[in-house]
């Protein structure tokens, strides 16, 4: 082995390799020498083999996390496994998905409800997933995303991983400031991000000022219902800074929410006309404004119904928010991108792209100086600027390209350092500072990663009592890390071990990811979730997560016709369909309703007709109902899409249109 | 002196003072019978007879449990695969004895409570039927099973390559993928105690019985 090894080094290799003695089996005669052997022939380093003892995951052993990873502009959810780093599943949100059937016959009306401006978005771009949480823990019932391109958020219900709602934001375009919940769910944060006209209606750009807003909406969820309640939801207008990433205190910061803008300088470019580009106007001034908002308040005023409607939305306007006392404003450094409220809710950590440093603001300081009206002045709008001195607690210089930071559980914080590819841990003060060896707000180690990471994702690392343990980078670029599928090259999540203290945090995995670009993630304990395996009953509509009555049942399969309308009431089972003979007439219309009625684990079928575009995946117990009209003439041999079983081939039927 | 039907039926009796002077002797066959009857009339709540289905993708098994009235379990996934083979649905197998079990059991107990009032040989056909019970159990389970087993519908899609079997009653057999085994439920092991207890009962019967039969009919041939 080429490294000089320390002795707590050389203990733990020796451990893990006699770990992976013990895994491989000593009865059928391996030993050491072969792992050895094994390890030179494909030149792996001693750091090497404690990184797999690490995280190989032999065939049946379960994952201890499980990441939440926004799926990019594949508008998905991706479900993986930490720490062997393997893709369990997509999660279908935004954009029709084969596989799941999403948008191939069922979850129609859940896209639908999507739509933007009277027209269809079949694509979407996540960013920030955002499980639900109880007193700030993650419960693992709920799991929010946003989609940035059209200001939308999806609704997931974690018992069967599907998407139950899609909302669209009636008053902006774009979004980023979200998902983020409040400590018990109460509300499921969107900030806006590009500032529109309401409504993304159309007014010039030379009336920016005047005619443009920016935003956040306080989507209210109802857990019993486990959808969010348009009804009971509102939304704060904002000045139009172009709102950014945003984050719920919790703790000591309990009812306010943070919120990042980039551009204060309102600037509105127009590279073509000689003025200058966006990147340029909108970095001019050394800072930016954090957003603090006191939501607690904020949802007194709406319920005092001291709101506007606007596009049928209630709005607390700019003005009312701030005879309220609900808005103040406190300068960060310039173009910021994470905002982050540490475990115990006393602090809040900035990160300015431009600036080395991550910027700690304490929540005592805030409130002090709320109630003292510290302020340095007030912004055109007329909101009040926190005096930065008043409410800074520290500054840490970090590296080039901060973004955003987690928690560990010792008194660490980590920060992802895009610029200079690597992650950064640094100690935290206060109350943290005994966590660590290191003195308080110190840069302590910088670990590379390859490469521009952006999000990062400690287990459970932005909760009130993050585990530590894992780290992982979420890298835009993978550049040379993997054979290059072409010039698309995946994005790469590298796994870090974090358990160490001081320098000792290693890239243990990398796993490409080929479907999209993520941003956030987050990572939950496997066992605070409890997914149905499935449906708790033959019959049961994942859509309202009940029986449907409508539902076909064994012995009851039957096709009917009413007038033009043809039903069909279908059981699938291995490896039949019942009935295997559908015929309508050309131009019926056509209700097909399907019942998997199987009981076993893993017993899917799927159902595709050809040329009408459908394909359902039915988890044992499913049923789905779709609707077409049979506009097409012609023999149509519909089949089970799953290899459900050894007669899976024979699983087909024919759906016969006759010609007018 | 002509002793009526009932009488020797009934056999002789015993007086209080002889009952409370060898109270171990006469106690013990109404003591064990009381055991058997506790022990048949618990069994009626507990399995009879487990089986577990082994195979590669089914990690946590197949079971089929019996109850003396029912039969449960995978019953369904069971008979989802069985109707590959052309095997019948379980819920057609000893459709009339889940539907009698239990009033037999409690009829056979029933003549257990009788059986401690019977002084004389005839003791023994009331007894004896519940003491075949485990043994009746298993031989029709063993009945349905070859009837199932044997029956196969030709036309089924696996029918040349699952030939008709008969999966062994306990113990382990091998259907294409599955490995079957099959062990008695604790309804079925104390079923099989209350036999022995009955046995046993019969013998303490005898020994304080008998020579009081013997000494009634020598004096009246005497």
């Amino acid at each position: 082995m080429q490294f000089p090894l320390t002795s707590a080094r050389r203990h733990a290799t020796a451990a893990a390799v006699a770990m992976v003695g013990v895994l491989c089996g000593q009865a059928a005669g391996q030993s050491m020498n072969d792992v050895q052997k094994a390890a030179t022939e494909r030149g792996l380093s001693t750091a090497d083999l404690l990184a797999a003892a690490k995280t190989y995951t032999p065939s049946g052993m379960k994952d201890e996390y499980i990441i939440f990873s926004s799926g990019g502009h594949s508008g998905q959810v991706f479900v993986i496994g930490v720490p062997s780093m393997r893709l369990l599943r997509s999660i279908a949100v935004f954009t029709p998905e084969p596989w799941q059937g999403w948008g191939y016959g069922v979850g129609e009306e859940i896209l639908a409800a999507g739509m933007s401006m009277g027209k269809e978005n079949l694509w979407g771009d996540t960013h920030h997933p955002a499980i639900s949480e109880t007193e700030g823990e993650y419960d693992g019932e709920w799991l929010f995303i946003n989609d940035k391109i059209n200001a939308r958020v999806g609704v997931i219900d974690l018992r069967d991983f599907e998407t139950k709602q899609i909302i669209k934001n009636p008053l902006t375009v774009s979004d980023h400031g979200g998902t983020f919940v409040t400590p018990n769910t109460e509300y499921v944060i969107e900030g806006g991000q590009y500032a529109v006209p309401w409504g993304s209606e159309y007014a010039p750009i030379s009336e920016y000022k005047e005619k443009y807003k920016g935003s956040v909406t306080l989507w209210k969820f109802d857990r019993k219902k486990g959808r969010i309640d348009e009804s009971r939801s509102f939304a704060i207008e904002l000045p139009p800074y172009w709102q950014d990433l945003s984050d719920a205190g919790k703790l000591a910061s309990d009812g306010y929410i943070f919120m990042n803008s980039l551009n204060t300088e309102l600037a509105t470019g127009g590279i073509e006309s000689g003025n200058p580009p966006f990147e340029a106007g909108a970095s001019r001034n050394a800072t930016d404004f954090l957003h603090i908002i006191d939501w607690h308040k904020a949802e007194e005023v709406y319920k005092a119904g001291k709101v506007e409607q606007i596009k049928g939305f209630p709005v607390i306007m700019l003005e009312t928010a701030l005879e309220e006392g609900l808005l103040h404003v406190t300068p960060e450094p310039r173009s910021p991108h994470g905002v982050d409220v540490a475990p115990k809710g006393d602090f809040i950590v900035v990160s300015g792209k431009l600036d080395p440093h991550v910027t700690i603001y304490s929540m005592a300081k805030i409130k002090k100086a709320i109630a003292s009206k510290t302020f340095s002045g007030h912004d055109e709008w007329g909101v009040p600027i926190l005096d930065f001195d008043s409410v800074l607690e520290a500054q840490v210089e970090v590296g080039l390209g901060p973004l955003h930071t987690q928690f560990g559980p010792d008194g660490y914080a980590y920060t992802s350092l895009f610029l200079d590819s690597a992650v950064a841990r640094w100690t935290m003060g206060g109350s943290y500072g005994k966590g660590t060896p290191e003195p308080d707000w110190t840069l302590v180690h910088k670990t590379p990663v390859q490469y521009n990471v952006g999000h990062i994702g400690v287990a459970e690392g932005d909760t009130v009592s993050p585990d530590g343990k894992y780290l992982v980078s979420f890298n835009k670029w993978s550049v040379d890390r993997f054979f290059p599928p072409g010039p698309l090259l995946p994005q790469n999540f590298q796994l870090l071990d974090i358990t160490g203290k001081g320098t000792d945090m290693p890239v243990i995995y990398d796993m490409p990811i080929g479907f999209g670009e993520p941003h956030y993630a987050q990572i939950i304990k496997a066992d605070k979730l409890d997914p149905w395996t499935i449906y708790p009953e033959v019959g049961w509509d994942p859509h309202t997560m009940s029986l449907d009555p409508m539902a076909p049942k064994p012995k009851m399969e039957r096709v009917e016709r009413k007038g033009d309308t043809v039903e069909v009431y279908m059981t699938s089972v291995r490896s039949h369909f019942n009935p295997e003979h559908v015929t309508v007439k050309q131009g019926d219309k056509v209700v097909w309703r399907i019942t998997n009625i199987e009981r076993a684990v893993d017993a899917v079928h799927g159902f595709s007709i050809p040329v009408y575009n459908v394909n359902l995946s039915l988890e044992p117990g499913e049923t789905a109902k779709i609707e077409f009209v049979a506009d097409t003439a012609g023999t149509f041999p519909f089949y089970c899409s799953e290899f459900c079983s050894a007669l899976h081939l024979e699983m087909m039927g024919y759906f016969m249109v006759e010609p007018e | 002196m002509k002793t009526s039907i009932v009488d020797s039926i009934l056999g002789p009796r015993v007086s209080q003072k002889e009952q409370s002077r060898h109270s171990l002797r006469y106690g013990m066959p109404g003591f064990l019978l009381l055991v058997a009857r506790v022990l048949l009339l618990v069994s009626l709540f507990l399995p009879y007879w487990h089986m577990d289905l082994h195979a590669p993708q089914y990690p946590d098994n197949l079971t089929l449990t019996a109850h003396i009235n029912q039969l449960g379990g995978d019953v369904a996934e069971i008979d989802g695969l069985n109707h590959y083979i052309g095997m019948r649905s379980l819920k057609e197998a000893a459709q009339f004895e889940r539907s009698v079990g239990v009033y037999a059991m409690i009829l056979l107990v029933v003549l257990l409570e009788f059986a401690s009032y019977v002084h004389s040989r005839w003791a023994v056909l009331l007894v004896l039927p519940a003491v075949l019970i485990p043994a009746v159990f298993l031989l029709d389970l063993h009945l349905w099973m070859s009837h199932f087993g044997m029956n196969l519908d030709p036309g089924a899609p696996l029918s040349n390559s699952i030939k008709p079997f008969v999966p062994p009653v306990l113990g382990t057999g091998v259907i294409g993928q599955f490995k079957t085994v099959a062990w008695p439920g604790v309804g079925l092991i104390l079923a099989s105690v209350a036999s022995v207890v009955l046995l046993a009962a019969l013998f303490t019967h005898r020994r304080a019985y008998l020579p009081l039969v013997r000494a009634a009919r020598k004096k009246a041939s005497g």
